[in-house]
């Protein structure tokens, strides 16, 4: 897959998450975030901004539960809950904010 | 106020009901292929070979010399058609070629033209047909529509084991370097880093402290996660998804409790942060062993003197099966003491002799069942007793919860039904697939909700937890209805709060 951005192919795996977690930008995420069916409110960036954050730290995506705790911090109890996440997120927070955030995808069980 | 009266009007659906045939309805189910860097790193060729048929050829005859078994299966068929109806992918999809023996003739065709004199002879007589493209192309779709859960060998009168046979296709696959991406990337990652998600020491380190916060603020008691701890007694290995997912988590709590309230000195190892081992679902001896390992590093190098599993079923099954095999001896480990435990073997225990206090009312809130996962059902046990294996996650289940009922007996312990992702297939691309398994199992819990009100289903199984995480909403039921067998030990279990904490709050 590859999205057209700005005039430039950028490379994604079949799924489009990037493969070349560099060329990611806040505009791009939201060509992403349509793809996927997502208007980005303040909320969903509060997410996909931890997300880039904590990958930055531990090259890797945070756990459901690192997250929403995060969240509890910035946002309050009612817009941190894992349910709260997949209103922002339907098909799954961890996959679908990671591919916007431009973070590979999570793999295992999960 | 167990029962809630049966509602003689309600249409029943029949988890085993059998659907109108769909030829070729999912011979477009494909997972994505491994791309050449996934594949180079477990030794397989990184693209299709030129020379694909006679590798594949040469292969099977391999597996047939190092594999007694599989020979047997290949031979010993008499399209009697006791396994048509019990597959849940066919019971789902509809697709002929996912009745267990027509996916078992996709490789025999091949194997009696090219192993067996009557085939070479006289194939067309004998079912024998050459292998061609169109072959390989349903071998990668319709092995990759088994999830290995040996539900048909149950039924099977001459026991052919049809995952042996999808494992030695996926197998072949991978050598003439057609394999699939999700399970080989998986395992590049748990060669390099540890574990199926990828996660380093430094997350997992810092998610484990996240986790010690969290109990404790939510229960007063320091229950700790130790990380590495050289010369603990008790090494956990769990699947990664128990340090990232939901409700997998909550079973990690409820493990990190039960250790607690026993007083245990345990501990995680970074360098093997995985139970999963996707070895076997690609049917890598070379592949199984070498994660397998792992563990038998991390327990020689922590020093500890006793190994057990977490919540997970195809591992436990390479765990109580063929670890010792993969991995052995074990002879530096506690001889008076199961190798390898699992976690509800180590926890009915500690109930059974009162070393464990419950309060059953937090849990009243839920209506229970419990899914037996295929591997853990079908090819191990637990404890000393046959049929340890359902009794004892039930036990645990009747001590810590009040409401407990069971879905129908023919769908349930050696009949138990695939949850629809397991044997390497959960993955994105596959979840057409994976919805339309789910459905025996989604009709046997329809069943108990209606006429028991249940609420929630218990498994032992990241697989089986997430899959139904993802399809249950697909069938009405909540994306929460899906738990960990530890998560109702973890809700239940009362902790002693230690004296210098001045706040005494629960």
């Amino acid at each position: 897959m590859t999205y057209h951005f700005n005039g430039m192919d950028i490379a994604s795996d079949e799924e489009g998450y990037l493969t070349d977690l560099s060329l990611w930008n806040p505009d791009l995420a939201l060509l992403i975030a349509k793809d996927e069916k997502i208007e980005m409110s303040p909320e969903h960036w509060e997410v996909v901004n931890f997300l880039r954050e904590y990958y930055d730290e531990y090259q890797i995506a945070p756990a459901i539960r690192v997250l929403t705790k995060a969240l509890k911090k910035k946002l309050g109890e009612e817009k941190s809950s894992n349910k709260y996440l997949y209103e922002l997120f339907p098909y799954g927070p961890a996959k679908q904010a990671c591919k916007i955030a431009g973070l590979p995808k999570p793999t295992g069980c999960v | 106020m167990d029962a809630i009266a049966p509602n003689a009007d309600l249409e029943r659906p029949d988890p085993l009901e059998i659907p109108p045939l769909c030829p070729g309805a999912m011979e477009a189910s494909k997972p994505w292929i491994a791309s050449p860097d996934h594949q180079k790193a477990l030794g397989f060729p990184g693209e299709l070979v030129e020379n694909w048929k006679e590798v594949a050829i040469a292969k099977m005859g391999e597996l047939l010399e190092k594999n007694r078994a599989l020979r047997v299966y290949l031979d010993s068929c008499v399209k009697c058609g006791a396994c048509t109806d019990k597959c849940h992918y066919f019971l789902g999809t509809g697709d002929p070629k996912n009745m267990p023996v027509a996916r078992q003739d996709l490789l025999r065709k091949v194997y009696r033209r090219h192993f067996t004199l009557a085939g070479k002879w006289f194939p067309s007589l004998v079912g024998a047909e050459d292998l061609t493209e169109a072959v390989i192309d349903d071998w990668y779709s319709y092995f990759h529509q088994c999830s290995q859960c040996r539900r048909c060998s149950v039924f099977c009168p001459y026991g052919i084991d049809t995952a042996e046979i999808s494992m030695a296709g996926r197998e072949i696959l991978d050598a003439i370097g057609k394999g699939q991406k999700y399970c080989n990337e998986i395992i590049g990652k748990v060669h390099t880093i540890g574990n199926n998600l990828g996660l380093n020491k430094n997350a997992l380190r810092s998610t484990l402290e996240g986790l010690e916060e969290d109990i404790e603020d939510d229960t007063g008691v320091p229950v700790k996660l130790p990380l590495d701890q050289k010369g603990a007694d008790i090494l956990l290995v769990t699947p990664s998804a128990d340090f990232f997912a939901e409700p997998h988590v909550d079973g990690l709590i409820g493990y990190a409790k039960v250790f607690h309230a026993a007083g245990a000195s345990w501990t995680i190892s970074s360098y093997a942060s995985e139970a999963a081992n996707f070895g076997m679902f690609i049917g890598s001896y070379e592949q199984m062993r070498l994660i397998a390992l792992r563990i038998r590093e991390a327990a020689l190098d922590l020093g500890v003197k006793r190994i057990v599993f977490g919540e997970c079923g195809h591992a436990w099954r390479v765990a109580y099966s063929f670890l010792n095999t993969l991995a052995g001896p074990f002879d530096f480990l506690d001889p008076n003491y199961p190798v390898p435990q699992h976690i509800c073997e180590y926890t009915w225990d500690l109930i059974e002799k009162g070393k464990l206090n419950f309060d059953k009312s937090k849990n009243d809130h839920i209506r229970l069942t419990y899914h037996d996962s295929c591997n853990v059902a079908r090819a191990t046990r637990m404890g000393d007793q046959p049929g340890g294996q359902f009794e004892i996650p039930r036990n645990i289940l009747k001590s810590v919860c009040n409401y407990y009922f069971d879905m129908p007996a023919d769908t349930i312990r050696d009949q138990t039904f695939c949850c629809g992702g397991g044997g390497g297939l959960l993955t994105d691309e596959l979840m057409d697939l994976r919805k339309k398994g789910a459905s025996p199992r989604m009709k046997a819990l329809q069943t108990v909700a209606d006429d028991h009100g249940v609420t929630h289903m218990a498994a032992i199984c990241a697989i089986c937890k997430t899959q139904f995480a993802k399809v249950m909403p697909t069938y009405g039921f909540e994306r929460d209805g899906i738990l960990s067998v530890h998560q109702l030990v973890s809700n239940a279990i009362i902790l002693e709060i230690p004296e210098t904490r001045d706040d005494d709050d629960d």
